[in-house]
């Protein structure tokens, strides 16, 4: 079946094509521009980073022998061969990685904790008062710019080496961060409920426990799961600055070429953390579903 | 005064059973699990050698230290300083790109809908979440063994650990793209390779972009990180001072690394817009 292509004259066509052009010349470009302005800012971003190709590519085999490296053990077999060989600290290394599970869990839950008290203050429509507002937010903001690192840092010198210095700065780091998510979740409510308890002539406190907490409870425990996973990872390097946690012993076999050792470390982090992944899931979706069904 | 009569309780009762009765077990569901949850955390607190002289003792330390911070003070070192910054600045945006490049060819193998076969596609996700399990220092002490001390191993570790997240987020854009547009350009002939680039491509980019636009703010915040552990950047000017005690110039360089970071948001945050803006125009 063949069907008639109408075409149009050719000055029509012609006067049509040029809008066209013109339209698509003008958005190129543009395309151009910023094309090359970002080339240029890689370039000098390079010549910054101090990017030196030929070490990377004499050195890359490094990379890749590397992880032929930490598969091997001692006597030079493949880890696998011997797994009780591979993984001879496995009761130490349980030890730590319980520990930096701990450590991130108390951290999580005193900042939750402490962002639960402060989000009411920093969310739009729950504020006591503008200034106050004002006040929490850039705390907020302090707290979760500044990378919990940097707090383990200044915090081992302060409380001493150990996981205290760890859990205080993931709880700091968490304040910022939750207090956040906590607030926006709080600013979308509903505010019916709020002016329904209020117009009872509650107070604050009873308005942010009757109308708020209800409507918001199931979201704020999700983010906190999520802020748990995230923070397993960031307690699973605190050790590198002496914060407690497997961090100390990954660091010590990095450093001193313990090869086999570093792979078996790495290994169980990454299982812990697809564990912890799962598990929150897991959770999340029994504390959804049993919100849904009433 | 109108008195409203007494409500029926025995009514009420027979009406809604589950809520006047509820089962011993779901009453107790959640007291139980917050004093569980509440018992782990003391556990943990006395396990994790929490004590409250300790605690005392450190807050005090904390404001001497803190009193000490002030005013912030470079030092006759700000040169070097915002050279140190302008290195944390190169190793995010580089490190960003690189894994951004990297990231979508693999994102598109993982893709449900550029390959659906889920023998091929199961491992790629492991992979890509095997990488993401393991934290930017560790790989940056990685990289230090193989390209040594220095920014560029900075590099290397924000983009092999962006490369995990991004195949992640780019596979989902990708898989939230309409197949309606991939469709029409194989009924008019295409081949594969046609489908991703005219069907697909203009539909994930800008989402991509998002995306590495925000990373690019994210590791602004990395990569004052990982001098800490040797790969360059301000990070390690910030872990010298710490050491040292020299409390005007960690200040000082916390300081710097909040406006770096406010003035990347801020950039970003145009340049989001600008994106988003000429894809509602095109």
């Amino acid at each position: 079946m063949t069907t008639a292509v109408t075409i149009l004259p050719s000055q029509q066509l012609a006067a049509l094509n040029d809008t066209y052009r013109k339209a698509v010349a003008r958005k190129r470009l543009r395309f151009t521009i910023a094309t090359a302005i970002f080339f240029a800012a890689l370039v000098v971003a390079a010549i910054g980073a101090e990017v030196n190709l030929r070490t990377f590519f004499t050195y890359f085999g490094n990379f890749v022998s590397y992880f032929d490296r930490i598969f091997t053990l001692e006597n030079g077999a493949r880890v696998w061969t011997d797994v009780g060989e591979w993984f001879w600290g496995w009761h130490k290394w349980s030890l730590l990685l319980g520990e930096t599970i701990l450590i991130s869990y108390v951290g999580t839950l005193s900042g939750a904790a402490l962002a639960f008290a402060l989000n009411f203050l920093a969310a739009e429509n729950t504020a006591p008062a503008p200034w106050l507002r004002i006040a929490t937010k850039r705390l907020m903001e302090f707290c979760r710019t500044v990378p919990d690192i940097v707090f383990a840092l200044i915090f081992v010198i302060a409380f001493g080496l150990g996981p205290m210095a760890g859990v205080l700065a993931i709880t700091i780091h968490c304040v910022g961060a939750l207090g956040k998510q906590y607030s926006e979740i709080v600013e979308n409510i509903d505010m019916k409920p709020v002016e329904g308890v209020r117009s009872t002539g509650a107070s604050w406190i009873s308005c942010m426990r009757f109308a708020v907490l209800p409507q918001v409870a199931a979201g704020f425990a999700s983010y906190t799961l999520l802020r748990f996973e995230i923070n397993v990872r960031g307690a699973s390097v605190m050790g590198f600055v002496g914060a407690g946690g497997i961090g100390q012993e990954l660091v010590v076999a990095v450093r001193k070429f313990y090869y086999s050792d570093v792979s078996a470390i790495l290994l169980m982090i990454v299982v812990t953390v697809f564990v912890i992944d799962i598990g929150t899931g897991w959770i999340r979706g029994r504390l959804f579903g049993r919100d849904r069904h009433g | 005064m109108t008195k409203l009569p007494m409500p029926d309780f025995e009514s009420l009762h027979a009406r809604h059973p589950d809520v006047f009765d509820r089962p011993v077990s779901a009453r107790l569901a959640t007291p139980a699990m917050l004093l569980g949850a509440f018992g782990v955390f003391v556990f943990g607190l006395v396990d994790l050698d929490f004590s409250p002289s300790r605690f005392l003792s450190g807050l005090h330390q904390l404001g001497w230290i803190t009193l000490m911070m002030i005013p912030p003070d470079p030092g006759s070192s700000l040169l070097a300083y915002l050279v140190a910054l302008g290195e944390t600045l190169s190793i995010a945006l580089l490190g960003t790109t690189i894994a951004a490049v990297f990231a979508l060819p693999v994102a598109l193998l993982a893709a449900k809908n550029i390959v659906p076969s889920n023998i091929f596609r199961f491992p790629v996700r492991r992979f890509l979440d095997s990488i993401r399990g393991v934290d930017t220092l560790i790989w940056a002490l990685v990289w230090i063994n193989v390209v040594g001390l220095g920014p560029f191993a900075g590099v290397l570790a924000i983009a092999v650990s962006d490369f995990g997240a991004f195949g992640k987020l780019f596979s989902e854009a990708i898989e939230a793209a309409d197949s309606k547009q991939v469709e029409g350009v194989r009924a008019s002939g295409g081949n594969a390779l046609h489908e991703i680039r005219f069907g697909l491509m203009p539909q994930v980019l800008p989402v991509i972009a998002g995306q590495v636009l925000y990373f690019i703010e994210s590791n602004t915040r990395s990569a004052t990180i990982i001098g800490i552990v040797g790969a360059g950047g301000i990070g390690l000017q910030l872990a010298e001072q710490i050491r040292v005690l020299e409390w005007q110039k960690v200040s000082f360089l916390i300081l710097m690394i909040l406006v770096a970071v406010a003035a990347i948001d801020w950039i970003s945050g145009k340049l989001r817009f600008a994106i988003i803006g000429r894809r509602a125009v095109a």
